[in-house]
């Protein structure tokens, strides 16, 4: 019961975020809002008892993300441009996109059916054996690392490949600039050439 | 924000404690809630804090950029290389059992092993999109 009463207190305060965030012109707000966003996914993650992943969600979503976000407001306006908010097309496929989506759930099995398919698969082998054959008491963990580790390290190229893709864009860490740094050259900044290499040209105009 | 007290003095008070709690959380992560992303996001912030509060530049003396993209190529390599030794031992590709031969002990050191390979990697690139970001308009005046 009081499981309950949180989850419906908190999935409550996740929509009024949302709808402040949507409400709202000032993108400061904005971003503080959505890092309470994540923080309020985080709780109710602990109340499912993912600790883990209530874990990441906190870190990266209400921390660092909104770090970077409030970075990158050094170089946009304060404000969002008023008045672009009447697209009557849009808001017909969202609705329409919303209510498909509202209509598939019936499809879902129960919240916490033991009997729907995810829970028959694997998930029961790594939940009884992984302690005793691999001798790792966190089970998340063991997936993670162990039975998809092959996944992992996708993963840690993709966060890889996008510092790569920043650095590229951003910082200069291409290697024309490398070589105008070595041989003393000024180049105007390799940055705003690499960037208008990258984007295309139409994206220039309109700005 | 160097010239207020009451920044510099929490974020010298904080520094240390952030790190640590960052390598607890990477590696405990086989007992307790964590590993290596969580942990690299952490470790990552101890250094955006001190890096807003004493400027930019001091945080590019601690960790300069050259190091920082050697940290992120060394961490993929890392998780990589555990793959590659285990194949090397006998054993498939990141199969950890096979770096010593035995379940207890090659589990553990393999999954220690590549949650630091994550770990590092995780840290170094969000410190260089910190970096990149917060250092964009300051790197083109020059």
């Amino acid at each position: 019961m009081a499981s309950l009463i949180i989850d419906v207190f908190l999935l409550v305060l996740l929509v009024l975020i949302a709808v402040m965030v949507v409400r709202t012109c000032k993108l400061y707000a904005v971003i503080v809002m959505s890092g309470a966003y994540s923080l309020t996914s985080a709780a109710i993650f602990v109340n499912l008892d993912a600790v883990d992943v209530a874990f990441t969600e906190a870190a990266v979503g209400a921390g660092i993300s909104t770090i970077l976000f409030l970075a990158v407001m050094a170089y946009v306006p304060a404000d969002e441009k008023p008045g672009l908010n009447r697209n009557f097309l849009a808001g017909f496929i969202c609705v329409g996109a919303g209510a498909l989506l509202l209509l598939a759930v019936t499809d879902l099995p129960s919240f916490g059916d033991p009997m729907s398919q995810v829970h028959q698969h694997v998930a029961p082998r790594y939940l009884t054996e992984s302690g005793s054959a691999l001798h790792i008491p966190n089970v998340v963990t063991t997936v993670l690392a162990s039975y998809r580790g092959f996944d992992t390290l996708g993963e840690t190229i993709v966060v890889f490949t996008a510092g790569l893709g920043v650095l590229m864009l951003l910082a200069g860490a291409t290697r024309t600039h490398h070589i105008a740094k070595k041989t003393g050259k000024k180049t105007a900044s390799g940055v705003s050439k690499q960037v208008s290499k990258v984007l295309p040209k139409s994206m220039g105009k309109k700005a | 924000m160097k010239q207020n007290p009451v920044f510099r003095v929490v974020a010298k008070i904080l520094f240390a404690p952030i790190i640590m709690f960052g390598l607890y959380v990477q590696f405990h992560g086989d007992y307790s809630p964590g590993g290596g992303f969580q942990a690299g996001v952490i470790i990552a912030a101890a250094f955006i804090l001190h890096a807003i509060v004493f400027g930019l530049q001091a945080g590019r003396e601690i960790v300069s950029a050259r190091v920082n993209l050697w940290m992120m190529v060394f961490g993929v390599s890392l998780y990589g290389g555990v793959g590659v030794v285990s194949m090397a031992k006998g054993g498939l590709f990141l199969d950890y059992t096979a770096l010593t031969g035995s379940v207890a002990t090659g589990q553990h050191i393999g999954i220690l092993l590549v949650e630091l390979g994550v770990g590092l990697t995780v840290t170094s690139v969000m410190l260089a999109v910190f970096h990149a970001f917060a250092g964009f308009v300051e790197d083109n005046a020059k």
